[in-house]
């Protein structure tokens, strides 16, 4: 349950870790080395020491950023002491010299969706930031330059939450009234 | 071009405006001669309309007197450098710099050399460039959102159009994190034949970007024989998948059909024409001195700097760091062939066509030793909660029939949990984030889009260089806007 073996960032404050996506199996397929992730759990004091931590042991860049909207899906297994909120921002952290990945799950409540930006300790992360608060609303505290990424400047919530809905264009049938 | 004196928002909108409102007179001319203070008015109305319908607003890039220091830093990518410890060269953020010197000038997204829908806007000294900002999201379809929408046999059909030059790793990296979750072990035909595809997706990928890199930079020819090349090997994918792009082969559970009867020799025939080709496009390209020139030097990065912007792939592997996840992070079977993981030295536009181009010459080593070992088997896991019965079944059994119906309109679920599976494409670490509760769709599918990160580079790569160059930039990043914007 450690995080690092070689004495590397321990669990600080309310961090909590745990190995492995909760759907491992015993025996895991041999081309899926990869998803054998460890997860920490910081809350938001933390969140960006603790990530600072990672990269001094060895951590050189980060993989990914992303957020998750828990809003319908609550009763996600999560480790002992972490309350889950609706937002979680996911960042997937990459070494290369040990050829190791670590994802570090920061929970944000809905309320005050506000996470420190990881801007100062991965420079990386700028578009990926920008990315999730322009999808999800999660606003980063320290980012330089937090706008919208992908949809326009004036557009109007934020389109990948799950009480954002899903637009679609009705289906024509024959018998069914067109629009002229 | 356009001189700088686009000052800050308000400034802009109101000039354009009001030029707008003095031209209009000429075009109609008002009924009632209208009294100054409703003319004012007017402007001021008009104004508000206009700015609301066509301005950007914070996406663009701003003037230097309009942009706080730490945004400024950021631009010219000075930032990269603090967490190194090094100091900061002073003269690189030049707060006071006179905006008359300078001029933004914008290019894209309707611009032959953006690859797609990128749109760049540059603040330029004379011809150096001094600040640049990709503005993206034109192509942004919320692929995203519609892998929420659709079950996981619906869910290669969505992300195979995401990277649409390597749409098979696009499938591959999807169909591993559902396998990863669903806990199935393919049997290993599936996987070598998953390599082969993938492979043969590599050496079509780079071969485009020799192509459009070539016509960047001048070379028609080069496009004609990049094209030329890939035009086979499209041929071979429409021959095993049905299409020539965004296949849907790649499924969870496996593949969705087995390659067909003689496939090794149309494979053979790829690599023996393509390998020698690879020798035509050196003595086309890598000997020519216009060429060199053109890309010696050319957009340089170091290796700190690309860790520190997590760049990946060929852009990663130029400046030195021998990364490779296929070599350092082994799936599929790339433990059991023998290939090396090219590097460059200098970073520049140079090194990074020397790697693509030899990641060709890689790829067919690869393919080849899968033609050798390409084991005889199934091709996807008899796996009942993931697979669907053969298709003669069907014909003889009711609950063969039904099993068929359930699988692709209800789906299958997948256990609660979640993943990151990352995979080399040719444009770098292609991931993908896949969390499920439990039922037939994922609860959220993000994909880690190497070209997405990718593009962070490029106004550090611009910076201090020439605005010629930009195109061969942009070019050696080897954007897929379909997949920047997902």
């Amino acid at each position: 349950m450690t995080p690092v073996a070689d004495g590397g960032p321990p669990a600080a404050g309310a961090t909590r870790t745990a190995v492995g996506p909760s759907a491992a199996g015993g025996n895991r397929p041999r081309s899926l080395q990869d998803a054998t992730d460890e997860s920490a759990f910081p809350d938001r004091e933390h969140y960006r020491e603790l990530v600072g931590r990672y990269r001094d042991a060895g951590f050189e860049t980060c993989a990914d950023l992303c957020a998750v909207d828990y809003l319908t899906h609550p009763g996600r297994h999560l480790p002992e002491g972490v309350r889950p909120e609706r937002f979680e921002v996911v960042v997937n952290l990459l070494s290369l010299s040990q050829a190791r990945r670590v994802r570090v799950r920061l929970q944000v409540p809905e309320p005050d969706p506000v996470a420190p930006s990881l801007f100062s300790v991965y420079p990386g992360v700028e578009a990926m930031e920008r990315e999730a608060f322009d999808l999800f609303g999660v606003v980063f505290d320290g980012h330089p330059d937090m706008t919208r990424i992908l949809m326009p400047e004036d557009w109007e919530g934020h389109p990948l939450r799950k009480d954002y809905g899903v637009g679609r264009i009705p289906v024509q049938f024959k018998e069914a009234p067109g629009p002229r | 071009m356009t001189p700088a004196d686009t000052d800050t928002d308000a400034d802009a909108g109101t000039r354009s405006t009001s030029g707008a409102h003095a031209a209009r007179p000429d075009a109609e001319p008002p009924a009632a001669p209208p009294t100054e203070e409703d003319g004012a008015h007017e402007a001021a109305a008009e104004s508000a309309e206009f700015v609301a319908e066509t301005s950007e607003g914070g996406q663009e890039l701003a003037t230097r007197r309009g942009t706080d220091a730490d945004e400024l830093r950021r631009e010219v990518g000075a930032v990269l450098r603090l967490p190194e410890g090094v100091a900061v060269d002073p003269s690189d953020i030049d707060v006071e710099r006179s905006d008359d010197e300078t001029m933004i000038i914008n290019m894209g997204p309707q611009h032959p050399s953006t690859h797609g829908v990128l749109r760049l806007m540059f603040e330029l000294d004379g011809e150096t460039v001094l600040r640049t900002k990709p503005v993206i999201g034109y192509l942004h379809t919320g692929m995203e959102k519609t892998g929420e929408e659709l079950t996981y046999v619906q869910g290669a059909t969505n992300v195979t159009r995401m990277d649409y030059l390597s749409p098979l790793s696009n499938e591959l990296v999807f169909s591993m994190a559902a396998e990863a979750l669903l806990g199935v072990e393919l049997p290993a035909r599936a996987e070598w034949i998953r390599m082969l595809m993938v492979e043969l997706n590599r050496v079509s990928s780079h071969l485009m970007w020799l192509a459009t890199n070539g016509m960047d930079l001048g070379s028609t020819s080069m496009m004609i024989y990049g094209f030329r090349e890939r035009e086979m090997i499209l041929g071979f994918f429409e021959k095993t998948t049905g299409l020539r792009m965004n296949h849907n082969y790649i499924r969870p559970g496996g593949v969705a059909a087995d390659l067909p009867d003689g496939w090794e020799d149309d494979v053979e025939v790829i690599c023996d024409t393509v390998l020698p080709r690879c020798d035509e496009y050196d003595e086309l390209l890598t000997g020519q001195p216009v060429f060199r020139r053109r890309t010696e030097g050319v957009g340089a990065i170091s290796a700190e700097e690309a860790l520190a912007l997590s760049l990946t792939g060929p852009i990663l592997r130029s400046t030195g760091v021998p990364w490779d996840l296929r070599r350092s992070m082994p799936y599929l079977c790339y433990d059991e062939v023998d290939f090396d993981v090219i590097v460059g030295t200098f970073g520049d536009n140079f090194d990074r066509y020397s790697i693509r181009l030899n990641e060709i010459r890689e790829s067919i080593r690869i393919i080849r030793q899968v033609l050798e070992k390409m084991p005889a088997g199934d091709y996807r896991v008899q796996d009942k909660k993931v697979t669907p019965p053969p298709r003669v079944r069907i014909d003889e059994s009711m609950e063969a029939l039904i099993h068929h119906f359930k699988v692709f309109t209800e789906g299958f679920k997948v256990p609660e949990g979640e993943v990151y599976v990352a995979t080399e494409s040719p444009r770098g670490e292609l991931g993908c984030y896949l969390v499920s509760d439990g039922t037939p769709k994922p609860y959220r599918m993000h994909i880690r889009a190497p070209s997405f990160v990718n593009l962070q580079a490029v106004p550090l790569m611009m910076r201090g260089g020439l605005i010629a160059d930009a195109v061969a930039v942009i070019s050696s990043v080897d954007p897929v806007m379909g997949e920047v914007d997902r």
